[in-house]
């Protein structure tokens, strides 16, 4: 197992830690037998333990004696709490596999855990059960109807999406986007913000008890997801923020309908701090459980409120400003413990945060055009196609060619409500992409989920799970 | 590991030495980090792009017999946070495939993108998994959907796709829409 060394920083000199033994009863349970018992017939040795066959082909654990990666899983890589050899103290470890269908795995992920007892030693991610080849789509659409195409990635947030592919292929372009449209789209991610957030304590109440958490969070949302489908048409995959702007400007009385939301959801997060922050369950089972310290973080590319939780102070807005938003005044809200109530503390914060942004867009929400008047991007207006044959012909080969991107290659991101939704477009001059990797922040949170879980018990999984708002559409694209 | 790149770097002849200060010199103006890294390594090609709209990007382009160690050094020279790793495929051209790796550092809020070619027949890179944990999961989609060998990776497996598919679809000559689907009863069929 140590043959190849994965030790970065300081795991090398720091043999074996003792655990403080309020950590997990499982482990100094074993010791305590390990010593009881060192006394045992010739040959009846356990060193060589393998767990059961699951008969799942390549996905199966690995035996434990070959197994590097259970150094990763481990969390050994970096420099924290989980330094502790492993002792193997009985064959009573079994596999168990949660999903790919139940509940509380937020779609299709599966997780086979290998148990000791109710403790759990060894967790594996298994995804792919809603791989739809997006990537490989993306490479067939022109750059116009692109965003139809990454909007389904991440359900929960689509407009971030959008924003992220359109910002992208304007990088490419080199097109600059009027204020307006600017302002429109700081609005409608940062409601989308709101809206996934609030999607999210609603499943995370859920799943650890809280039901009436549920209809409280999916009623608030409600309210969001109305003002989505008066502006585009849509409660959910909007196709509204495109390359070049949005696609259509606010609608009459769109102030009131925010202020409305602002309302609604505002009182509702009033509830919510009474119903969980004091509720003596909810504290038990979320403070102090599915830890990842800042170091792990930053190995495993975790970002956003999970990251934020850690004490990590990066915020994609701050440090890499987009679509104007660093004209808006807000905070970062930052936890120090990186456990699971931290992380609700954060997103509760953020909530409250993306109202400070949108009620300063509000007031200062610019006059102007909705979208770029650049017409290599933009089709002509509807009343020049009446007009002139030239216009028609030019809306016409825009929405059957599309426009061609010059030949380069862009990465961009935005914060989306899970982390860094980075885009990585590589044009050869056609009306397509050559390639587009979408790198998504759930892909990240999900393979860090060894390391949050390791040495917990089984009801702490759905605790660390729900925590990570996990959304598989994006995980799998 | 970078022990053994720096007096590689320093044993050069010094028409190569040269040619490494005229890089550093035209292409990193005014950033430290990055010049520091491009006087190490003399292999290393680094470029720099500013958009007109987004940041600025900077791309170093690895030889891949040299990519752990540079990524060591990298890391080591605050580029802490793993964010990407994918591929290209760049049909007819060699190299073929492009891997593309993708480090931010949080500090200064500098990104630096990670190329390296490799070739189209067997293609295969060091794995940057002992440097970069997160690493894992995106070296196993980089080899499951185009077939990328990552040597040293512990678990190269199908990640997004099932065990027993054929092919890495992201390959630009595999070809979309070829499943063979048996429609009962059909002339073809029978």
């Amino acid at each position: 197992m140590s043959d190849t060394p994965r030790t970065t920083e300081s795991a090398t000199d720091a043999p074996v830690v003792e655990k403080p033994s309020t950590e997990t009863g499982g482990a100094m349970d074993s010791n305590e037998r390990l010593q009881k018992h060192d006394i045992w017939v010739a040959g009846t040795e356990e060193p060589d333990w393998i767990a059961d066959a699951t008969d799942e082909g390549a996905q199966e654990m690995l035996p434990r004696d070959i197994e590097p990666g259970l150094q990763l899983q481990r969390g050994v890589v970096v420099d924290d709490d989980y330094l502790e050899e492993e002792t193997i103290i009985s064959d009573e470890r079994q596999i168990l596999n949660m999903g790919p269908q139940h509940p509380a795995t937020h779609g299709v992920l599966r997780l086979q855990i290998e148990l000791e007892g109710e403790t759990i030693r060894r967790v594996k991610p298994i995804i792919g059960y809603l791989h739809t080849g997006m990537e490989k789509t993306a490479e067939t659409l022109p750059y116009i109807s692109g965003a139809t195409n990454v909007t389904r990635m991440d359900y929960l947030s689509p407009l971030n999406n959008e924003l992220c592919y359109s910002l992208a292929v304007e990088q490419l372009l080199g097109v600059e986007i009027p204020p307006r449209a600017q302002a429109i789209r700081v609005l409608m991610t940062e409601l989308n913000r709101i809206s996934s957030h609030l999607i999210w304590v609603a499943t995370f109440g859920m799943d650890i008890g809280a039901l009436s958490m549920m209809i409280y969070g999916f009623r608030e949302r409600e309210s969001v997801l109305d003002f989505f489908e008066k502006v585009t048409g849509l409660r959910m995959n909007h196709n509204y923020i495109r390359p070049g702007g949005v696609a259509a400007d606010l609608p009459e009385g769109w102030e009131d309908d925010v202020e409305g939301i602002m309302d609604i959801v505002g009182s509702g997060l009033d509830d919510y701090h009474d119903l969980l922050n004091g509720n003596p369950i909810f504290l038990d089972r979320t403070q102090g459980v599915g830890v990842i310290t800042p170091a792990e973080a930053h190995q495993y590319g975790v970002t956003g409120p999970i990251a934020r939780a850690a004490g990590i102070n990066f915020d994609l807005r701050k440090a890499f400003p987009y679509s104007g938003i660093e004209q808006y005044e807000f905070d970062v809200p930052l936890g120090k413990h990186g456990d699971v109530f931290d992380r609700y503390l954060v997103r509760m914060e953020e909530i409250r945060q993306s109202f400070r942004i949108v009620e300063q867009v509000m007031e200062t929400m610019p006059a102007g055009d909705y979208r770029t008047d650049d017409r290599k991007v933009t089709p002509p207006p509807r009343k020049r196609i009446d007009e002139s044959m030239e216009a028609l012909i030019h809306h016409f080969k825009l929405f059957t060619e599309g426009f061609k991107a010059p030949v380069g290659e862009a990465y961009q991101a935005v914060e989306s409500p899970r982390g860094e939704l980075g885009m990585y477009l590589v044009s050869k001059g056609g009306a397509k992409p050559w390639r587009l990797h979408v790198r998504t922040p759930s892909f990240a949170t999900v393979q860090s989920l060894p390391v949050m879980m390791t040495d917990l018990i089984v009801a702490d999984v759905i605790a660390t799970l729900a925590s990570l708002d996990p959304v598989l559409g994006d995980v799998d694209r | 590991m970078a022990d053994e790149t720096t007096p590689r770097a320093a044993s050069d002849d010094a028409a190569a030495d040269e040619t490494v200060e005229e890089n550093t010199a035209r292409d990193l103006p005014d950033d430290p980090i990055l010049a520091g890294l491009a006087e190490a390594f003399a292999m290393v090609e680094f470029t720099s792009f500013q958009p007109i709209v987004g940041p600025r990007q900077d791309t170093a382009i690895v030889p891949s017999e040299d990519l752990v160690a540079f990524v060591q050094a990298v890391k080591d020279a605050g580029f802490e946070t793993f964010i990407d790793l994918c591929a290209v495929d760049h049909l007819n051209r060699e190299p073929r495939y492009d891997v593309v790796i993708n480090l931010l550092s949080m500090e200064h809020a500098q990104r630096l993108i990670i190329k390296v070619g490799i070739p189209g027949n067997e293609p295969s890179v060091d794995s940057i998994t002992p440097v970069y944990t997160g690493a894992n999961f995106y070296e196993r989609e980089a080899w499951d959907l185009f077939g990328i060998v990552f040597e040293g990776h512990t678990d190269l497996t199908r990640i997004l796709l099932p065990d027993e598919w054929e092919g890495h679809p992201l390959r630009k000559n595999y070809s979309v829409g070829a499943v063979p689907v048996q429609f009962k009863g059909s002339h073809k069929s029978s």
